[in-house]
């Protein structure tokens, strides 16, 4: 695929940042043209994924959210969020659905909610070094 | 987030607006719960979706919280008007088998999701 645009950008781990990064990602990733549903899953994906970041990763402290977000040519959007937090130690069990870790009001959703609306979903994690997810999203757009 | 209140017959609808993630879930968690003490006579609890404009999986662990504060009382409670995202996202829980989901009129005939 053909890069023709790209977004970096190193934000705290602050609940407060989660609105402002799907807002950030979507509204880059708008140069694409796309539809409202469209925009509205990139959203989703992100907000879970930067929640993770916040909520588990960087559990007891403030650390930092690295955010990728590249235009392909191909009308491909695909984002990545690193956190060099706590990792995860069974990355399969954490993506079934309905399980979490942290007892609450956490729905142990996020990971079905961020295959649900994205094209491809990676998650790479080491205990101790930190997580990514990876997602690529297909931008059909308002032309079909 | 404030909340809008309406008390009719025993029904208390609590309409929601904005935005629901993680950051905001606990203020509109407080919301809701003064809400339902307040009014305990309500035995049937409407959450009405109407205003809400986003919502991630922290909305799912935000209703689920209600079904269970309510449930031992031997209340009620309804999700009305969602959008069909919220719907679909809600529905991954299992929640509607506990508590009715409805969607917003206007976007069940152009549900992409169902
Ligand atoms: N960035 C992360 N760092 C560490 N652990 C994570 C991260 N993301 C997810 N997890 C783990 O995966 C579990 C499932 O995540 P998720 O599906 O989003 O559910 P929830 O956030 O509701 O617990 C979490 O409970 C947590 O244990
Ligand atoms: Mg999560």
């Amino acid at each position: 695929m053909t890069k023709i645009n790209e977004l970096k950008m190193i934000l705290d781990s602050r609940s407060v940042n989660e609105c402002f990064s799907r807002v950030a990602v979507a509204s880059f990733s708008s140069q694409l043209d796309m539809t409202v549903e469209e925009l509205g899953d990139i959203k989703t994906v992100v907000s879970e994924a930067v929640t993770n970041c916040i909520v588990h990763a960087y559990s007891n402290t403030i650390g930092k959210i690295y955010i990728t977000c590249t235009v392909f040519e191909e009308g491909v959007i695909r984002v990545s969020i690193r956190d060099k937090g706590c990792g995860i130690p069974d990355v399969e069990k954490a993506r079934e659905p309905l399980y979490t870790s942290v007892g609450g009001e956490r729905s142990g959703l996020g990971f079905s909610v961020m295959e649900s609306f994205s094209d491809k979903l990676r998650v790479r994690s080491r205990v101790g070094v930190g997580t990514t997810v990876t997602f690529e999203k297909i931008i059909k757009g308002k032309a079909r | 987030m404030p909340v809008a209140l309406k008390l009719k017959n025993n029904t208390l609808t609590v309409c929601l607006k904005g935005e629901i993630d993680h950051h905001t879930a606990p203020a509109i968690r407080e919301s809701i719960d003064d809400a339902i003490a307040i009014n305990h006579n309500a035995s049937l609890i409407i959450l009405d979706f109407s205003g809400v404009t986003f919502m991630d999986s922290s909305g799912v662990g935000l209703v689920m919280g209600r079904y269970r504060l309510v449930a031992p009382m031997g209340k009620r409670l309804q999700v009305d008007n969602l959008s069909a995202r919220d719907y679909q996202i809600l529905r991954m829980s299992g929640i509607e088998k506990l508590a009715p989901l409805n969607q917003r009129y206007d976007e069940i005939k152009e549900n992409r999701y169902d």
